[in-house]
């Protein structure tokens, strides 16, 4: 998948911006704060309807302009589509596909699709364990749409039995030794687990099929050492490893969980296993065992890992489906020289990848391709 | 904040289902600036409504009398019972005229966020209703949300002692495609639920 045509309204820095894109390579380059990033959120931006930056439309819209508009003619195999998208802050935004306006702007979506890794994807690394689920899931919703929902409901199922252990804390407290109602308690617990045994045993296949793809991203950009994701249930699960995972002993052991924690989860009044509450472990081996990236890693290391996981992403997703447009903000100025070139064989072998860059010499002379000096709201082709 | 009586109706139009402070604000202008015969009109409206219509003391259904118009047709089958969650899913399911039992409204579905447990929803009146034993199918007909689902579960785990002996069946209506909660999935979202579920068809 590629574009061939992105055009920016008032969208961030740019006025109007109109750029001419080819399949390959294509690098942005200019000084800090000329608008490199503020095109390529806008490129994730019509893929996704969301930034990688802000959770807020607000800041999308240029300072003084109502409305911010996207637009982008999108190639795959022989099929060509117009995308339009209009970012209204505080009120609904509006989507076209070639020209006309759908119903719903999640109806554009699907047509663009994109991996962007970022400098705030180093949080993958160094974040909390809600940005590591978060990845997966994004994933698995990239992969199977209906996962969407499945996501949807169990944080509905939780938020409701979150509602009712809540209440019965209160209502322990009130008077305290008397019983407390649990009948309805068994009901959500059942819905939770099975919105639950289903998103788990999605993030252990795919955390299966992503390893082997992590380690070899990992070994390619850094040479040496091993990288591997290890998925940890916040209660004990033995599913004996493998594809496919038997979701119903994912469901009957969530279920035990459960059970065996319910007095301290009354007590506390919340949910305290589940999906919710596993972490991803990234780790990594310099020879000695596994270690947790987190507290091992140095920030080049714990920026290869986090490059890894989003290349991966893209391996499984280009293996599996449609090839997404690859995006790199930022990458090369925080890799070594052998990093640098060896991520530009990676980028090199994609459909077509943006890339930006503060200094022109940090991106390789390897990488052939499109150039553009990126002004303050200009965009002048170098090559 | 606007001063007095203006702020009041604000408030007041902001406890309605669905209306945020900005539409309370929005409607209150709006009222402010209406011809003052139409606001009476709307005001008489709201104050009979109140005095006239009640629910169903059988089924809980808006009714203009004591029982509702569905609980006095003799014509209809008095062995089948739909429960469903509000007065405005019988008038849905009335106009597929598919169904010739009768109803059972229970207020809500159970759902803990909004306070609303097994005691807020008409249950202990279901099971009264159940007693006698003239009804043999009960026909869960709660919204295919989360919610919906779990007060079928619910109430399917309250008869069940009924259905020990094969005097009461219970059903579960059919919802095609299944929905996830109250978010509008994408279709194909919808779709691959529906493809991951699918079931083998006897034939
Ligand atoms: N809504 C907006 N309206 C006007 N200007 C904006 C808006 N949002 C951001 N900017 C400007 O855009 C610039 C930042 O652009 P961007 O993040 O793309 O920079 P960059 O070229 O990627 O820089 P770096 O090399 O530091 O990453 C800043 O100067 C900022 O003031
Ligand atoms: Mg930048
Ligand atoms: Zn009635």
């Amino acid at each position: 998948m590629r574009l061939s045509h992105l055009s920016l309204v008032d969208f961030r820095s740019y006025a109007g911006l109109e750029l001419e894109l080819e399949p390959g390579v294509c690098v942005l380059v200019g000084p800090n704060g000329h608008g490199k990033t503020n095109v390529v959120e806008a490129v994730g931006y019509l893929a996704t309807h969301g930034s990688h930056r802000v959770a807020q439309d607000q800041p999308l819209v240029r300072i003084g302009a109502q409305r911010a508009v996207i637009r982008a003619a999108v190639h795959h195999e022989d099929r060509s589509v117009l995308l339009e998208l209009e970012i209204n802050p505080g009120r609904a935004n509006r989507a076209r596909v070639n020209r006309n306006a759908v119903g719903k702007t999640r109806d554009a979506l699907g047509y663009l699709r994109t991996v962007l890794f970022a400098p705030e994807d180093l949080a993958l690394v160094k974040g909390d364990p809600a940005v590591r689920r978060q990845f997966l899931d994004e994933l698995l919703v990239a992969r199977t749409p209906r996962f969407a929902a499945v996501r949807a409901d169990y944080e509905r199922a939780l938020k409701q039995r979150n509602a009712l252990l809540r209440s019965a804390a209160q209502l322990r407290r009130a008077n305290r030794g008397a019983a407390v109602d649990m009948t309805t308690l068994d009901l959500w617990d059942g819905h939770l687990a099975s919105a639950g045994a289903h998103l788990l045993a999605a993030r252990l296949e795919l955390v299966e099929s992503l390893n082997p793809l992590v380690g070899k991203a990992y070994g390619t950009i850094a040479g040496r050492d091993t990288a591997l994701l290890d998925y940890k249930p916040s209660f004990e699960l033995s599913t004996g490893g493998g594809s496919p995972v038997d979701e119903s002993a994912v469901h009957d052991a969530l279920i035990a969980a459960l059970n065996a924690g319910r007095k301290d989860e009354i007590e506390r009044g919340m949910t305290l296993v589940g999906p919710h509450r596993d972490e991803l472990a990234l780790l990594l081996d310099h020879g000695h065992g596994p270690v947790p990236a987190k507290a091992y890693a140095s920030h080049g290391e714990s920026w290869s890992f986090a490059l890894s996981a989003k290349l991966a992403a893209f391996e499984l997703l280009r293996a599996e489906a449609i090839e997404p447009v690859l995006i790199l903000d930022d990458v090369f100025a925080e890799l070594d020289n052998s990093r640098r070139g060896q991520l530009a064989q990676v980028a090199a072998s994609a459909e077509q990848v943006l890339i930006t860059a503060a200094v022109e010499e940090d991106v390789p002379a390897s990488l052939s391709g499109m150039r553009y000096r990126i002004g303050k709201g200009t965009a002048e082709r170098l090559r | 904040m606007y001063e007095g009586v203006v702020q009041d109706l604000i408030d007041e139009l902001g406890r309605l289902p669905n209306i945020g402070p900005k539409s309370a604000q929005r409607i209150a202008f709006h009222l402010l600036q209406a011809d003052p015969v139409d606001v009476k009109r709307l005001a008489e409206t709201l104050l009979k409504v109140k005095e006239t219509v009640r629910f169903c003391e059988v089924c809980g259904n808006v009714a203009a009398a004591e029982r509702c118009r569905i609980c006095l047709d003799p014509r209809r089958d008095a062995s089948v019972l739909c429960v469903v969650e509000e007065s405005k899913d019988v008038v849905a399911i009335e106009k597929t005229r598919e169904f010739r039992g009768r109803y059972h409204v229970l207020g809500g579905a159970l759902s803990p966020i909004e306070g609303i447990g097994p005691d807020e929803l008409r249950v202990r009146e279901l099971m009264a209703r159940l007693a006698d034993g003239v009804v043999t199918e009960l026909i869960l007909a709660t919204d295919p949300n989360m919610e919906g689902e779990a007060t079928a579960s619910f109430l399917a785990r309250m008869v069940k002692p009924l259905t020990a002996d094969g005097s009461l069946r219970v059903t579960r209506l059919a919802s095609g495609l299944p929905v996830g909660g109250d978010l509008e999935y994408a279709d194909e979202v919808t779709l691959g639920r529906a493809f991951a579920g699918r079931r083998k068809i006897d034939g």
